[in-house]
């Protein structure tokens, strides 16, 4: 019989629907495998009992004939970054270690209310900051992937969402909640052979999510296939009062609206892309990738998106800028950790708590983004970066005049060796080249896995869309997902 | 434009970070070495661009003008909001002496 982690959402949740199994057996194999996963670090805080809780009530709500959710007994991995009610929020940090929110965001709600229940907190970059997992207060999250070199060297599992994507690839939840600033959602799930997408800005909720770019952040579903993502998705989406940049759209019923055939759609090939020493596995992934979306039915056209080299630039001062004002309110006072030397006055205060509580990488980017926003200052960097930013999201408008969806590789290398980027944050931050300009022009974009590298690690797949057109993107994802039949899993040695 | 150690320390000030000596040096070319690389934006042509305001176009709301129009952030939470104050006093948030 298959196991039961092995199962997706979709096949959790028809199987408890049908009573093939309980949800509550589901929980109890999934909390299993997280209490054995300690290697892996995946977890901050793991919530056996309240998957259980949640299990146990769905179990009763069939039972008792009621409806079920679409997410029915699926016990999912929650990012340390959405505030769960009771249960500690760190957003990897030291900061807000013991932070027990009063209230739940509205993400995590709607999938409780939705019928999942909560594995536990995932592990992340600190405050989102990061494309590896290695600014976590936490620890380092350890890929379950290994190269086939027999080195063992422990692998970069990407980030932020770096617990969510090694604890769906090594089968400790089927899906895992995401977050996307640039590019946190799709460069993880590349990394680790799984699928994830980042929908157009304002899709899902903010209100509850520890902010990092107000601007750039949108919440996202991590999970094995399309299908899962398509689902997941659909319980996380949908207007919030409670945000003010929310979408007042209904949720498309994404999963109902799959269809891998294309016939008819244009798939844009953007040239800017083909970056100068490419890596060959990557470029060939790419290739193959337009090859499948042929084979699907879709025309593939040559498209430009001229301000692609300013992305990275033109996100690394809006994303700082930000991020250091957003950070402004851990000021020792109203919550999180407070460092009161002795003696020390309220601005000493401020001063010494936030020194002891932000990480290298966070102090970084708020002393970046406090410089870009200082007087004297702020019209040649972040003024100028908000009129490139017009300027690439206008790069997508004229190309969407000519394709319905935009085919890229996901990121520029497979995994990469932990402490193997760490030492030289510029390296560390071209690893998001791709994923940065569609989450600079607010557009839904995908990963999916496309298949191994020589080193039999995975390499994604990205999918870029129009504002609003998830279902392009979905339906193009699956379109691979289907003809690359990816199935590889890392061999178990946690 | 590139920073010296006297701008990194007015930096930090702003941005109310206590920094130490050997970090402010460790700074220095760190963000030096960003600023330098962001800097290409200047290159770009923006004669007639706006800057971006709203990444997708969509209207800011007002909430009903009306006392706790939601009840879970209107009032009579104050024991909520204070539950992970670092020092609570008397219902108040506690801060040190600021007035001599």
């Amino acid at each position: 019989m298959t196991q039961l982690t092995d199962l997706g959402i979709a096949a959790i949740r028809s199987g408890v629907a049908s009573g093939d199994f309980t949800a509550t057996e589901v929980a109890a194999a999934f909390n299993a495998n997280v209490a054995a996963a300690s290697a892996l670090n995946a977890f901050i805080v793991a919530t056996p009992e309240l998957a259980l809780e949640a299990a146990a009530k769905v179990d009763a709500d069939r039972a008792a004939g009621k409806p079920l959710g679409k997410m029915a007994g699926v016990p999912i991995g929650m990012k340390d970054l959405f505030c769960t009610k009771g249960v500690q929020t760190t957003a990897a940090s030291h900061m807000l270690e013991g932070f027990t929110p009063q209230y739940e965001s509205t993400v995590s709600q709607k999938l409780w209310d939705a019928g999942a229940g909560m594995l536990g907190k995932l592990n992340l970059d600190q405050f989102a900051m990061g494309s590896s997992n290695e600014t976590s207060y936490f620890g380092k999250v350890i890929s379950p992937w290994r190269r086939n070199d027999g080195g063992n060297a422990a692998l970069a599992p990407g980030g932020s969402s770096g617990g969510s994507s090694a604890a769906i690839a090594a089968r400790l939840c089927p899906a895992a909640t995401g977050t996307d600033t640039g590019g946190s959602i799709r460069q993880p799930a590349a990394f680790t052979g799984i699928s994830g997408i980042k929908p157009t800005y304002g899709r899902c909720s903010r209100w509850g999510v520890v902010a990092f770019a107000s601007s750039l952040d949108q919440a996202g579903p991590m999970a094995r296939d399309v299908r899962d993502c398509a689902i997941m998705l659909e319980a996380m989406a949908g207007f919030d009062a409670k945000d003010a940049t929310s979408l007042d759209m209904p949720v498309p019923a994404w999963e109902a609206g799959l269809n891998a055939d294309l016939k008819g759609k244009k798939v844009g090939i953007p040239r800017e892309y083909r970056l100068d020493g490419m890596d060959a596995d990557v470029a060939a992934s790419w290739e193959q990738g337009i090859a499948w979306l042929k084979d699907a039915g879709a025309e593939v056209i040559d498209i430009s998106l001229p301000h692609t080299k300013y992305a990275l630039p033109c996100y690394y001062i809006i994303a700082p800028a930000e991020a250091s004002s957003n950070l402004a309110r851990y000021d020792g006072v109203r919550y999180g950790l407070r460092d009161l030397p002795d003696g020390a006055g309220l601005q000493d205060m401020y001063a010494a708590t936030r020194a002891a509580g932000f990480g290298p990488e966070v102090k970084r980017r708020i002393m970046i983004g406090t410089y870009v926003l200082s007087a004297g200052f702020y019209d040649a960097y972040y003024t100028q970066a908000q009129k490139v930013r017009t300027l690439i999201s206008r790069d997508f408008t004229e190309a969407f005049k000519h394709c319905d969806v935009i085919l890229t590789p996901t990121a520029p290398s497979a995994a990469f060796a932990l402490g193997e980027k760490s030492a030289d944050p510029l390296e560390m931050y071209l690893n998001d080249v791709f994923s940065v300009p569609a989450s600079l022009a607010g557009l839904p974009a995908m990963s999916v896995p496309a298949g191994l590298n020589r080193e039999g690690l995975p390499l994604g797949l990205h999918l870029i869309g129009r504002p609003f057109d998830e279902q392009g993107v979905l339906n193009a994802g699956l379109a691979i997902e289907q003809r690359a039949g990816f199935s590889a899993q890392p061999e178990k040695w946690w | 434009m590139s920073v010296d150690t006297a701008t990194v320390a007015k930096i930090a000030s702003l941005a109310r970070l206590k920094v130490s000596e050997d970090e402010l040096a460790a700074m220095v070319p760190e963000l030096n070495g960003i600023l330098a690389w962001v800097e290409q934006l200047g290159e770009v042509d923006v004669t007639g661009v706006e800057p971006m305001t709203a990444v997708i176009p969509n209207h800011l709301r007002l909430r009903e003008d009306v006392i706790n129009a939601d009840p879970l952030t209107g009032g009579g939470k104050r024991d909520a909001v204070l539950a992970n104050a670092p020092a609570a006093e008397h219902g108040f948030f506690g801060v040190p002496k600021v007035i001599e």
